[in-house]
């Protein structure tokens, strides 16, 4: 077994240097914010996805889609069936062409995506000086430390005159030190006032809708994040009580080899 | 290496059997009438666990292609509904996307198993070169798979890596062009990996055949190394090695489930979630971690070889680094005779164990590299782990079977592992 304890020595040492090299980099890692969808036995913050959702619908959604989160989804946010077709109705989506061929517009649906704000991505990059603002469906998936990232990316806005010398923030830029580069072309999306929750809930203070923000996000990226651990709990249950009895079998099976007996002339 | 035949009872299965002997061959291969090594450890456990994970990749990438759309218009959004609306859609490709990491951690055990307790050694090295053959087939469809879902590691990951073929001389544009299917990485790319990618599993599984026929000839080795001499040395394959490996399955299957239903995308890289996009390079194009050994390889040539002081260049860098790359697989061809020592088992190779520690320290530094980005030091430290990667292959084994002292070997398997039993107070 020592060899084994080499290839671990060896390990150790590998993994040491890849922690020592991190440390470098220009961009600050996102502040850690301890997420009750995290952990093996991690669900869903509904009350605070559901402000999240208040969040997308006031601030977010006037620039950035989420296209591949439909209304039907809310169920999952603890909205029931009138309440999300009401909540789609407020949208309207393009038709099937009128008889005439021409195009026509209706009610949003509860199986319809949410609409984009832009019609195509040049209108996109026409109305927010050349950048186009990103999708948010997959949003805490797409970035390393995906939610973190983002309530550090909203949170960590600072003033230009805290940017490292050589920042170019020419107009319509700003400083955010969470961001690659540090210049970023998004407008701080959230401030104080930004939008007010109903009665009973917490503040709407930045930190909180932040928080608010990416547990919503958390649910579009993975909306089967509850199914998945609660699925996995079973299993891994499972798979344990059923190796422990592997185990015994194996160990009931092999005692005459362990016994030295000889299977072919000890008959 | 005689086939223990097997007679059923029931007359149709008699019939049938006469005709076609598929029970016979299965009890020769995993049954009662296969002896096997007695003394086989747990190293002996990934062999069975790299079929079965064959088995399951192929099982739920076919699933995965009846709800997959093979375009760049629209894979991305498919795989997104297949993740969200498809029924349990997103345990099926969560299986297929861990299940491709934990084959690879799998075959990797498997093939250090082999260097360790040279497995590859006489009469083994057609066994041990189908298994070389099934690894690259393994790393052309994994690539493929990587490149399915459209995103930006995907498209990026196929640019970077098709592109190598580019330093070929005087055919290389040509193969590029012909595996793009265009003058780009495009749609035609994705419609063809994607039919490679559902077709190279079939010829896997018919060279893990032949795997499986080859050790059926020459036997199973053993943590010894020594041949089997008696009966004694054997125990059958069922029920004691199919318990054990079923035993090791569960063990793995418990760690797999630990990656597929708590971190399902830790061992991916986030970028995928992001569209394929041609006008927007990724900050840093990382492969896959299973392929970054080799990565750290191809990147580490960086130097042209050419006379010194003159223009004249005989292989550029570019083409040198994909030449290494390839090498440092191929070169597993040739270990049955680049390992001149006559004993098969490290555990009897005092100086050998000491320089496969060091290997396999090599190795996970070249992975760790392969994930850095190429400035600074790392250039340097490429360079020479991946010059060690090659003396340990091209030097130090064959020098090693001439000098070392090897410790002396058991009689017999069953000699070395069989306790003689205490015995029996003799009578005053």
């Amino acid at each position: 077994m020592t060899i084994m304890k080499n290839i671990a020595v060896a390990l150790t040492f590998a993994v040491g240097l890849g922690a020592a090299s991190n440390a470098a980099g220009d961009v600050e890692h996102p502040k850690q914010v301890p997420w009750k969808f995290e952990g093996v036995f991690g669900t869903f913050d509904i009350q605070s996805a559901q402000r999240g959702f208040q969040i997308y619908k006031e601030v977010c959604s006037a620039c950035h889609s989420l296209k591949y989160f439909r209304f039907r989804n809310l169920d999952g946010l603890g909205y029931n069936e009138d309440q999300i077709k009401a909540v789609a109705a407020e949208y309207e989506v393009a038709g099937e062409p009128d008889d005439a061929g021409d195009p026509t517009v209706r009610a949003a649906l509860p199986q319809d995506v949410f609409p984009s704000p832009f019609p195509n991505e040049n209108a996109a990059a026409a109305a927010n000086g050349g950048a186009i603002p990103p999708d948010l469906s997959l949003m805490v998936k797409a970035r390393h430390d995906g939610a973190n990232y983002v309530y550090s990316l909203l949170t960590g806005y600072k003033d230009a005159s805290e940017a490292p010398e050589g920042t170019n923030l020419s107009a319509g830029k700003y400083y955010n030190p969470y961001f690659k580069g540090g210049v970023i072309s998004m407008a701080p999306p959230l401030v104080e006032g930004s939008a007010e929750y109903a009665e009973g809930n917490p503040e709407a203070s930045v930190d909180q809708m932040s928080k608010d923000l990416v547990n919503f996000l958390m649910y579009t990226a993975e909306p089967n994040l509850v199914d998945r651990h609660e699925m996995g709990v079973k299993v891994i249950l499972f798979l344990i009580v059923f190796t422990l009895l592997l185990y015994l079998s194996m160990k009931k099976i092999w005692r005459p080899v362990k016994e030295g007996k000889n299977f072919y002339e000890d008959e | 290496m005689a086939l223990s035949k097997v007679t059923p009872k029931n007359k149709a299965l008699a019939w049938f059997e006469e005709r076609l002997p598929i029970l016979t061959v299965a009890n020769s291969v995993m049954g009662p009438g296969t002896p096997t090594p007695r003394n086989l450890n747990y190293m002996w456990n990934f062999g069975s666990l790299a079929g079965i994970m064959l088995v399951v990749q192929i099982l739920t990438g076919v699933v995965l292609a009846m709800h997959y759309t093979p375009s760049t218009l629209l894979a991305f959004d498919s795989v997104e509904r297949i993740m969200r609306d498809v029924n349990y859609g997103w345990l099926i490709r969560y299986m297929h996307a861990n299940g491709a990491s934990m084959f690879f951690i799998v075959v990797y055990i498997h093939i250090f198993r082999g260097f360790y307790f040279g497995s590859y050694k006489a009469p083994r090295e057609v066994l041990w070169m189908l298994g070389v053959v099934i690894f690259l087939l393994m790393m052309a469809t994994a690539f493929m798979g990587y490149v399915l879902p459209w995103g930006q590691m995907s498209f990026w990951g196929a640019t970077v890596i098709t592109n190598l073929f580019s330093a070929i001389p005087y055919v290389g544009d040509s193969i590029v062009t012909l595996l793009w299917g265009g003058f780009s990485v495009d749609n035609p790319t994705l419609n063809r990996f994607f039919s490679l990618h559902f077709l190279l599993p079939f010829v896997i599984s018919g060279v893990v055949i032949l795997h499986l026929w080859a050790k059926k000839i020459s036997d199973s080795g053993n943590p010894l190394g020594i041949e089997v001499k008696t009966p004694a040395d054997q125990i059958p394959f069922h029920p004691f090695y199919t318990v054990k490996d079923a035993f090791g399955l569960g063990v793995f299957l418990i760690v797999f489930s630990y990656f597929l239903f708590f971190a399902p995308n830790a061992m991916g890289h986030p970028d995928n979630y992001i569209p394929a996009d041609p006008l927007v390079t990724p900050e840093s194009i990382v492969p896959e971690w299973y392929f970054l050994p080799f990565y750290a390889i191809l990147r580490s040539i960086d130097f042209s070889i050419g006379i010194p002081g003159t223009d004249v260049t005989f292989i550029t860098g570019k083409l040198l680094g994909v030449i290494a790359m390839f090498a440092s697989i191929l070169v597993w061809f040739f270990l049955p005779w680049l390992d001149t020592s006559k004993v098969r088992s490290g555990n009897f190779r005092p100086m050998f164990k000491f320089f496969f520690v060091l290997l396999v320290a090599d190795m996970l530094f070249l992975m760790w590299l392969g994930g850095q980005h190429a400035d600074g030091l790392i250039p340097l430290l490429g360079k020479l782990a991946t010059a060690y990667y090659f003396l340990h292959f091209l030097v130090i084994l064959p020098v090693l079977g001439k000098i070392e002292k090897t410790l002396p070997l058991p009689e017999s398997i069953a000699a070395a592992v069989i306790k003689p039993k205490a015995s029996p107070m003799p009578a005053e």
